[in-house]
């Protein structure tokens, strides 16, 4: 009788013999490669299983510096919604995200919002704008 | 409200918006063309996915769910095609080559449009709780993803603060990383199946990327909490899926979120008389995406659930081209007004005036599921319609690593095609060509089955 497991991660290490052998599962698109990066002794990487040319660039980032588009909301005032959906305009550091959903929960925008609207500069250090990505037109009322 | 058109459209999300702009492009005059919404804006359920991921396909861009939609419907707005929001199409007739959909809204009250040709376009929607038979009370703080999904990001509410999520499907799994994002304590992801529903990069970037667990081959047995929910009971299961008795943990929480599987919204189909393939919950549909009714095609989540948008939105510009294909043929009238968009006729076309089937020239070809391939669309071709290089899109039943997917004409191998793996929840496809079928002559039947590899 299969008894039922927990899941690992789908993003493991493991080490065997004298190259570190690690597989990731690729996040660019939604193919999700199953990528192996090996490492070898000259002190290079070997990246195997990816299909286009963003599997390696993320593989290497994964390793080296991982990073995450965030998406969230912010609230609006006088708008046809009581919020409207934004992200970052680029990826930041994954060690950033939750600093970032900080900095994101303290903004509000005036209705109408466009698509591309700056909701806050550079979050939490990174560099990297909060965008909006809905139009949202003004309440009729008053 | 006493309207004719030749294209009426059921349905203003991905879908819905996709068939209209291509019928346009196929040239159907703007005016000829109606969609009909039933929520109070364009562009479906991408409204609330506000995540990225969307539209690399088909935009080679990575965009957030609002603004793929807006690209349609700014599409939409541009041509100035027609649509009415707010408005619920509740009965389609078909009687003969006309079609007569019934509708609703605040405006007109019940109104009757009639059509020549019918996109249904209507999506699918999420199991309920009362379909996957969980005992325990009914307290509050039990939604389906897609209901969170929907307060969270379109409404600004929280729907709880600890949560347990049954399912994981690529909502309940983009959800557990929004409610952990807004605040709230995800303690798990259970899944019935030893394999999850969803995109393995939705287990990276929502689950693994946030320490959230996913149990596989575990399932909710139990909802405490009368009024609200306190907690529910979670429980291994064997390899019939039923629970294994001794393996139930508690797990205090006060929101369940249920994310097993979506389910095409066909009331309105199967009201029509379309039929409908019992695997998908969708129409039947041949190579042109039109259903047993003549005049009536399908695309979308409504034919059979998708992945990826990118993919909804090519079926569906398939289904308006063949719809505007369809008005061409089967206008009604002496043809004496030409119109500037009448030209001349397909290859198939002539071959349907002269009569129903029947010709050698008007061959269908049968579509069979063989081992381990769940269901096709479409699931017949008749080669005269057939494009160039034509999509069979499929599911598998199994998760297979390792193997391949062959195609066989008649019961001749024909393709075959190395997967590493394949999944249920990661929609496969093959591309066939018309060259290729047509060295063929006798061709009856294509088959598409997943074989072992075969080593040595």
């Amino acid at each position: 009788m299969e008894k039922g497991r927990e899941a690992g991660p789908e993003n493991a290490t493991a080490t065997a013999g004298e190259g570190k052998k690690r597989e990731l599962v690729c996040i660019r698109c939604p193919i999700g490669c199953r990528i192996t990066v090996e490492d070898i002794p000259d002190g290079t990487r070997r990246i195997t299983g990816n299909t286009c040319n963003r599997g390696a660039e993320y593989a290497e980032k994964e390793l080296t510096n991982p990073t995450r588009i965030v998406t969230s909301t912010v609230r609006l005032r006088g708008g046809k919604a009581a919020v409207v959906s934004v992200k970052t305009k680029g990826d930041i550091p994954k060690g950033k995200i939750m600093e970032c959903m900080e900095a994101i929960k303290g903004v509000e925008l005036e209705a109408p919002v466009r698509i591309g609207d700056v909701a806050l500069a550079d979050v939490a250090g990174t560099g990297v704008d909060i965008v909006v990505t809905k139009d949202v037109e003004a309440s009729v009322s008053a | 409200m006493e309207k004719k058109v030749k294209l009426l459209v059921v349905g203003g999300g991905p879908a819905g918006l996709a068939a209209a702009v291509a019928a346009k492009e196929a040239g159907i005059t703007v005016g000829d063309i109606l969609i009909m919404e039933r929520d109070g804006e364009l562009g479906g359920i991408l409204n609330q996915c506000i995540h990225n991921g969307f539209g690399l396909h088909t935009f080679k861009e990575e965009l957030t769910g609002p603004e793929y939609a807006a690209r349609y419907a700014g599409k939409v707005c541009a041509a100035k095609i027609p649509y009415l929001l707010h408005t619920i199409v509740v009965d389609i007739r078909a009687e003969g080559e006309t079609k007569y959909v019934t509708a609703m809204n605040k405006q007109e009250g019940l109104f009757t449009v009639e059509a020549h040709a019918v996109v249904l376009a209507m999506g699918c929607r999420e199991r309920s709780r009362g379909a996957l038979n969980i005992p325990g009370y009914r307290p509050a703080g039990i939604y389906s993803a897609g209901t969170a999904q929907r307060y969270v990001n379109m409404e600004g509410r929280m729907p709880g603060k600890e949560v347990v999520i049954l399912g994981s499907g690529d909502i309940g799994l983009i959800m557990a990383r929004r409610m952990t994002l807004e605040g709230a304590k995800v303690k798990l992801v259970a899944e019935l199946m030893p394999y999850s529903g969803g995109l393995k990069r939705n287990i990276v970037q929502c689950l693994d990327d946030f320490g959230i667990p996913l149990k596989l081959s575990h399932t909710v047995v139990d909802i405490d909490g009368k009024e609200r929910v306190k907690g529910v009971t979670v429980a291994a299961v064997d390899e019939n899926r039923k629970p294994i008795a001794g393996t139930e943990e508690y797990i205090s929480c006060d929101t369940l979120l249920l994310s097993c599987g979506l389910i095409p919204e066909n009331e309105l189909s199967a009201g029509l008389g379309v039929e409908l393939n019992p695997v998908t919950s969708g129409p039947v549909v041949n190579e042109s995406l039109e259903t047993n009714v003549e005049g009536v095609f399908a695309c979308g989540n409504v034919l059979h659930v998708h992945d990826l948008v990118d993919g909804v939105s090519e079926e569906a510009e398939n289904a308006g081209r063949n719809a505007a294909a369809y008005i061409r043929r089967k206008r009604p009238g002496n043809g004496q007004e030409k119109e500037p968009w009448e030209e001349p006729e397909q290859a198939g076309a002539a071959e349907e005036a002269a009569g129903q089937g029947g010709s050698a020239k008007g061959a269908v070809i049968g579509i069979k599921t063989g081992e381990g391939v769940r269901y096709t669309v479409p699931s017949k071709l008749r080669l005269n319609y057939m494009q160039e290089e034509h999509v069979i899109r499929f599911r598998v039943g199994d998760v297979y690593q390792d193997a391949v997917l062959s195609v066989y004409f008649n019961d001749t191998p024909v393709m075959q095609i190395k997967k590493r793996v394949m999944a249920p929840g990661e929609m496969e496809q093959v591309k066939l060509r018309k060259t290729k079928l047509k060295d063929y002559p006798d061709l009856k039947e294509i088959r598409i089955a997943v074989e072992r590899e075969e080593h040595g």
